[in-house]
Parts: structure tokens; C-alpha cells; sequence
């Protein structure tokens, strides 16, 4: 299978994600959108990892995974604790930031 | 061969579906659901890639791990379905065509780049490309510094999750609304 194929599908999966993350409004499934999105980074990385027959791109995925696990653990933490105090789990609500 | 390119159709159609789900399905609780099909054919590409060890890593890490922990927040905080009646917004609206666009982008510039090597199956790999044993060699050799990075970066991201969702003495629970 030609390693154009590959990078293809993770730039369809890339654009799925980032249309999730404009659209959706509960903070959990933006935080899957992120992850799809990394996902897509991960599928490039090991698609040109083979084009060119070095390891290094290996390791690059295993460390946005790292990053991808601490994202989701920070996030969720964030949502628990938006839950506790009985915020709306809602982006759009959370505008207290903007200035 | 024609088994490979097989496997690949296969699995590049549930990524792309799973994919779709996440973005489409409105019950949160589903959109995990679908996000674990994802990985799951995500690992079959890594496999058809020569990344075994990653491919073991994605099941067991992400789709395993990872999504339980989806699961249980969204147990947690209840599924709370996004309101289809709301306005979406300017950002809503548009989001999509970005996105279409943005494909389309990519696609271009993927396909019209003078990389020939894209265009083959990649270069020649000896046989134990990708196995545990060299991404373990790549991971304390040439790779040390981003290894103990990350392992750093982990501890930090543990203490602050049990930070955030702890509960806080002398603090009521509705505290800043």
C-alpha cells in the first residue's frame, strides 16, 4: 500500500476532528475530538516513520500518546470538577475568561 | 498483497466511520463508544505500517485504558446530550466548511508535494523494524531526554488531575458560580 494512502486518511481524520471541536458543545466530546486529532498526528508520524525505514517516528507517537494521556487526564479533572460545582458542562457556558 | 490492501480498506473505512461517529452521535456515552472502533482500526493501519509495538501500545494504552476512563466520567457526569434546537452559532455554523476545507487543503498539498518516496510502499526495513526490542533500544539510546520528558510530564499531569477534581476543605462545592 503506497504511504500516500495512509497520510490521506489521517488528513480526513484530522479535518473530522477539528470540525468536532468547533461544533460540539460538551467539553467531553470536544476532548474525544482532540484525541482524534492527535490520533490523525500519530498516523502521519508512523506513515513517514515507514517511508523512510527509521524508528524515530515510532517513538514520536509513543510520546504524543504520553501527551494525549495527560491531556485527557488534566481535562476530565477539569470536568469533574466542573460537575462538583454544579457549573453547566457546556464550552459555551464557560465564557468567564473572555475579556 | 491484495490481502494487505484489503485489510487497509477495511480499516481506513471503520477509522474514518468511527471517526464520524465521535463528531455525529449525540449521546457522549456513544461518541466513546465509537472513539474505541476508531483506535481499534487505527491499530490495524499501524500494524499494516510495520509499528507492532505501537500498534500493541494503542489497544492496550488508548482504547483500554484511556477509554475506561472515558467511560467512567461520563457515568459520572451523566450523558448530557448537546441541544439540537440551539443556535449553533457563527463558529458552529462554519466549523464544517472549515473542516471541508481544510481536507481539501491538505489533500493538495499532500498529494502535490515532490516527495517520491510517497508514492511507494516506503524504503526497505529489516526484519525487526518496529518490534519492542528496537523502539526499546531507540527509547534509552538516541532518545533518552524526550523518554524521561515525558515520564516527568506524566507525574506532573497525575498531581494536577488529583489536584483539580479533589475537594476542597473550606470551600462549598457551588463555590464560584
Amino acid at each position: 500500500m503506497d504511504v500516500a494512502w495512509f497520510l490521506v486518511v489521517s488528513a480526513l481524520i484530522f479535518c473530522i476532528g477539528a470540525a468536532g471541536v468547533l461544533t460540539r458543545r460538551n467539553p467531553l466530546v470536544v476532548l474525544l475530538c482532540l484525541e482524534l486529532m492527535l490520533n490523525a498526528g500519530n498516523l502521519a508520524l508512523i506513515s513517514f516513520s515507514r517511508m523512510h525505514g527509521s524508528g524515530d517516528g515510532q517513538i514520536f507517537a509513543l510520546i504524543v500518546m504520553v501527551i494525549a494521556a495527560c491531556e485527557v487526564v488534566v481535562g476530565l479533572g477539569l470536568i469533574v470538577g466542573m460537575y462538583r460545582r454544579r457549573l453547566p458542562v457546556d464550552v459555551d457556558a464557560m465564557s468567564e475568561l473572555r475579556g | 498483497m491484495w490481502f494487505e490492501d484489503l485489510m487497509f480498506f477495511v480499516a481506513a473505512a471503520l477509522a474514518l466511520a468511527g471517526a464520524f461517529g465521535v463528531v455525529v452521535l449525540r449521546n457522549p456515552f456513544y461518541s466513546v463508544l465509537s472513539l474505541v472502533v476508531h483506535l481499534i482500526a487505527l491499530a490495524i493501519l499501524f500494524l499494516l505500517l510495520h509499528a507492532q509495538f505501537i500498534a500493541a501500545a494503542q489497544v492496550v494504552v488508548y482504547a483500554g485504558a484511556v477509554m475506561v476512563l472515558y467511560v467512567f466520567v461520563v457515568a459520572y457526569v451523566g450523558g448530557v446530550e448537546d441541544d439540537r434546537d440551539r443556535d449553533p452559532g457563527v463558529v458552529g455554523q462554519l466549523g464544517p466548511l472549515f473542516a471541508l476545507f481544510l481536507a481539501v487543503e491538505l489533500v493538495i498539498a499532500l498529494l502535490g508535494t515532490g516527495l517520491s518516496a510517497l508514492d511507494t510502499g516506503g524504503a526497505e526495513i529489516e526484519a525487526g523494524f518496529g518490534s519492542p526490542a528496537e523502539i526499546g533500544e531507540l527509547l534509552l539510546r538516541k532518545m533518552l531526554v524526550p523518554f524521561e520528558a515525558a515520564s516527568f510530564l506524566l507525574l506532573v499531569a497525575a498531581v494536577g488531575a488529583v489536584v483539580l477534581a479533589r475537594k476542597r476543605r473550606g470551600l462549598p462545592d457551588e463555590g464560584i458560580v
